[in-house]
C-alpha cells in the first residue's frame, strides 16, 4: 500500500471528491494562489501546505476559487453556495483566522438546519490549519477545536494520521451537515499507509491504537503520536494502556472512552489546548459522570497552561503538551492503587 | 514643508536601518538561528517613514504582519526588536510575542498584528482618544493592498467617517495579497477611490518617494486635526522578498525583484535626491550608512547572547492580577 503524508492525503481526497462530484468546490486564500501575478504561473501556491496543489489546473478557476483576504467572505459565501446546492471546501488559513469569520460559523452555519425547522442542509466544510511547534505565535498556532465543539449544529474532525485524515476528509464532504476540519501542521510532512482509492471513515467512531488494561489515554491530533512515545516508554516497564483517538471530538465517541475506562479504572486525556473549557474537561466530565463506580484515581488532563501561545521557542516547547508530560501523567494515575 | 538637514538624516537613518535591519535577517533566517514566520518589509521604507516622520510617541500607529518598517520608523528599540525576532527574554516582547507581534505601546506603537484586517479598527479606537483628549495627535492604521479586502477595514474606515475621528489610513500596495496578485484580488484596482467612496479623502502616491508620502501625511494629519476626520494614503510599492522568508515566490516573474530594485528603490531615490538637491553631503550619508551597519550588528550580537525566557514566564503577563 503507498506510503502518503497526511498532506498528500487530504490532497488525494480532494481530487477524488472533486472528480467523482460536481457539485464539489475549493475556495480560499492563494488556494491555487498566482493569479494576478507576474510570472503567469497559474497555481504559484496550491494553498500555503499545499494541501489544495492541482486542483485548479484539474477543475478549473469556477471550482477552485482563489479568493482575496476575507474571511467572513469565504465561509459565508461557503454557506451560502452549499444552501444553493453546492458542497463547498471552504480553507480558513489558520485556524486562529476562524476568529475572523467566527459569525458566519456560529451564527449563521451551525443553526440553519435547526432554525429552518429540519428543512436544509448546509453540507460545507471548513478545512483549517491549527496547531503550536513552530514558533509561529500567538495568532497563527491556536487548536481551537474545543471552541467549534460546543456549538450545537458543527461536527468536528481533528485527525491524527494520514489514513484517518483521507477518509475523514471524504466522510465530511458526503456528510450532508457543516464539519469543520482540523489539520494540524506538524503532522502534515508523518507518513502512514493510505490506499488509492476512496474510503469514508466514519465520524463519531473513534480509533482503538493500542489495548492495555492498565489505563485509558485518550488523545487527539498531534497529541496522538506523541502519547504512543509515552506508551513505548512505559511499555518498556510493562505498562500497557488503551490509546483512544476518538477522531472527531463532535460527535464524540462517548461508548469506547467509557467502555475502555470501564475496563481500567484510570483516564488520562491529552489535549493540545488551555485546560478551560477543553475537550480534556469535557472528557473528565464524561469519565466522572458516567462512569464513576470504575474510577480508580482522579482523572488526568494533560493540557497547556491556561496562557496564549508564546513565540520564543524556549517558551512553547513548555507550552505544547509533550510525551513527557504524558508520560508522568499515566504514571501518577498508576501510582494511586 | 521644507524638512530641514536633521530632518533628513533622521529619515535616511531609519530608512537605512529598516533596509540593513531586514537585509539581515534574511541572511540570519537562512542560517536557521530565527524561529517562526518572518515577513520582510525592505523594499517599502519610505512608506512607513514616510508617514511617521511627522508623528510624535503621542501619536498612535496600528501595524500589520510585515511590521519591522512600521516598528521602526515609529521609533521601537532596534535592539530590543532584533532580541524579540532571537526569542528572547530581555526581547521589546519578552520573546512573547515575535515578528509577527512587536509592539511599544509607549511609544504609539500597537502592534504589529499576525491577522490581517486586525489593526484598523484598533488604530481607529486610538483615533477616538485622541478626539477625546484634544491634543490634535492622530492615528495611523497601516494595510497592505490585502487588507482593504477584509470586512473589518471597511468598518473601521466608516467608523472613522461617522465619528470623524482623527484616522488616516494607510494602504501600502507592495503588488501582492500574500501569493496572489492585488490585480485579481482587489475589485476595483483603485483602493484609494474605494476610501473615497466611504466619505473620506484619499490619494494615491508613489511608494518608492519619501517625499511624496511624508507631502501626503503632512496633508492627512491638517486633515484630521482641522476636525474633518480620516483620510487614506494609497501608496504603490514594492517588496524585494517573499510574502514570508521561505516563500518561493512563484508568482513572480524572474526579474521582477532585480527590475524593482533597480527602479524602486526608495533609498537610491532619496540619494539622488539629496545630490540633485544639494541637501546632504554624500559623505553624511555614508557616515549614517556606517553607524546603522554597526548597529545591526551588535543587535544581532547581542541578540544571540541574549538570555531565553526560563518556565516561570511561560504564565505570566496572562493578566495584571488573577
Amino acid at each position: 500500500m503507498p506510503q502518503l503524508s497526511m498532506r498528500d492525503a487530504i490532497n488525494q481526497a480532494l481530487h477524488q471528491e472533486m472528480a467523482r462530484d460536481p457539485r464539489v468546490i475549493v475556495l480560499g486564500e492563494d488556494v491555487s494562489g498566482g493569479a494576478g501575478g507576474t510570472s503567469g504561473e497559474r497555481e504559484a501556491s496550491g494553498g500555503i501546505f499545499g494541501i489544495t496543489k492541482g486542483l485548479l489546473p484539474r477543475f478549473g478557476a469556477d471550482r477552485v476559487i482563489n479568493t482575496p483576504i476575507s474571511e467572513s467572505a469565504i465561509v459565508g459565501a461557503a454557506a451560502g453556495a452549499a444552501l444553493a446546492g453546492l458542497r463547498p471546501v471552504a480553507e480558513i488559513m489558520f485556524a486562529d483566522f476562524v476568529g475572523v469569520c467566527m459569525d458566519q460559523i456560529y451564527n449563521q452555519i451551525a443553526k440553519f438546519r435547526y432554525m429552518f425547522g429540519g428543512k436544509t442542509t448546509c453540507p460545507v466544510v471548513i478545512r483549517t490549519a491549527m496547531g503550536a511547534g513552530m514558533n509561529m505565535g500567538a495568532q497563527h498556532s491556536q487548536t481551537i477545536y474545543a471552541l467549534l465543539t460546543a456549538v450545537p449544529g458543527l461536527k468536528v474532525v481533528v485527525p491524527s494520521n494520514a489514513y484517518d485524515a483521507k477518509g475523514l476528509m471524504i466522510q465530511a464532504i458526503r456528510d450532508d451537515d457543516p464539519v469543520v476540519f482540523f489539520e494540524h501542521k506538524a503532522l502534515y510532512p508523518r507518513k502512514a499507509e493510505v490506499p488509492e482509492e476512496a474510503y469514508t471513515v466514519a465520524f463519531g467512531e473513534a480509533n482503538v491504537l493500542r489495548e492495555g488494561d492498565d489505563a485509558t489515554v485518550v488523545a487527539f491530533g498531534r497529541m496522538v503520536p506523541f502519547a504512543e512515545k509515552a506508551l513505548d516508554t512505559l511499555a518498556k516497564e510493562g505498562v500497557k494502556c488503551d490509546l483512544i483517538d476518538p477522531r472527531t471530538t463532535s460527535p464524540l465517541d462517548e461508548e469506547a472512552i467509557l467502555e475502555s475506562v470501564g475496563n481500567t479504572g484510570r483516564l488520562v486525556v491529552v489535549d493540545e489546548s488551555p485546560p478551560r473549557c477543553s475537550i480534556a474537561a469535557d472528557i473528565a466530565a464524561l469519565a466522572v459522570s458516567r462512569a464513576f463506580d470504575s474510577l480508580q484515581a482522579p482523572v488526568e488532563q494533560v493540557t497547556a497552561p491556561h496562557a496564549p501561545i508564546p513565540f520564543s521557542p524556549a517558551l512553547e516547547r513548555s507550552w505544547v503538551p509533550g510525551p513527557q508530560k504524558i508520560e508522568a501523567a499515566i504514571r501518577r494515575v498508576l501510582e494511586k492503587r | 514643508m521644507q524638512l530641514n538637514p536633521q530632518q533628513l538624516r533622521d529619515a535616511y537613518r531609519r530608512m537605512k536601518t529598516i533596509r540593513e535591519f531586514e537585509e539581515r535577517l534574511h541572511v540570519e533566517i537562512a542560517t536557521g538561528d530565527i524561529p517562526g514566520f518572518t515577513h520582510l518589509y525592505a523594499g517599502q521604507e519610505a512608506v512607513a517613514v514616510g508617514v511617521c516622520t511627522p508623528l510624535t510617541d503621542a501619536d498612535f500607529i496600528a501595524s500589520t504582519h510585515r511590521g519591522h518598517g512600521h516598528c521602526i520608523a515609529k521609533g521601537c528599540d532596534v535592539v530590543g526588536m532584533m532580541k524579540e525576532i532571537y526569542g528572547r527574554r530581555d526581547g521589546l516582547c519578552k520573546g512573547k510575542g515575535g515578528s509577527m507581534h512587536i509592539a511599544d505601546v509607549g511609544k504609539g506603537m500597537l502592534g504589529a498584528n499576525a491577522i490581517v484586517g486586525g489593526g484598523p479598527p484598533l488604530a481607529v479606537g486610538a483615533a477616538i482618544a485622541c478626539k477625546v483628549r484634544g491634543e490634535g495627535h492622530v492615528s495611523v492604521a497601516f494595510g497592505g493592498d490585502g487588507s482593504c479586502n477584509q470586512g473589518t477595514v471597511f468598518e473601521a474606515m466608516n467608523l472613522a467617517v461617522v465619528l470623524k475621528a482623527p484616522a488616516i489610513f494607510v494602504f501600502e500596495d507592495n503588488g501582492y495579497s500574500e501569493h496572489t496578485g492585488a490585480s485579481s484580488a482587489v475589485g476595483s484596482k483603485d483602493i484609494s477611490g474605494r476610501a473615497r467612496g466611504f466619505g473620506m479623502p484619499a490619494e494615491r502616491v508613489d511608494g518608492s518617494d519619501f517625499f511624496a508620502v511624508h507631502a501626503a501625511m503632512l496633508r492627512a494629519i491638517a486633515h484630521a486635526r482641522s476636525g474633518d476626520g480620516p483620510s487614506a494614503i494609497e501608496a504603490t510599492t514594492t517588496r524585494f522578498y517573499g510574502h514570508f522568508e521561505g516563500d518561493p515566490q512563484k508568482y513572480r516573474a524572474k526579474d521582477e525583484v532585480a527590475r524593482h530594485r533597480e527602479t524602486m528603490d526608495c533609498l537610491k531615490r532619496f540619494r539622488a535626491r539629496m545630490e540633485t538637491d544639494r541637501a546632504l553631503p554624500v559623505a553624511e550619508l555614508e557616515a549614517i550608512d556606517r553607524e546603522v551597519a554597526a548597529l545591526i550588528d551588535s543587535a544581532v550580537a547581542e541578540a544571540k547572547a541574549a538570555p531565553l525566557p526560563t518556565d516561570a514566564d511561560l504564565t505570566s503577563d496572562v493578566y495584571i492580577n488573577y
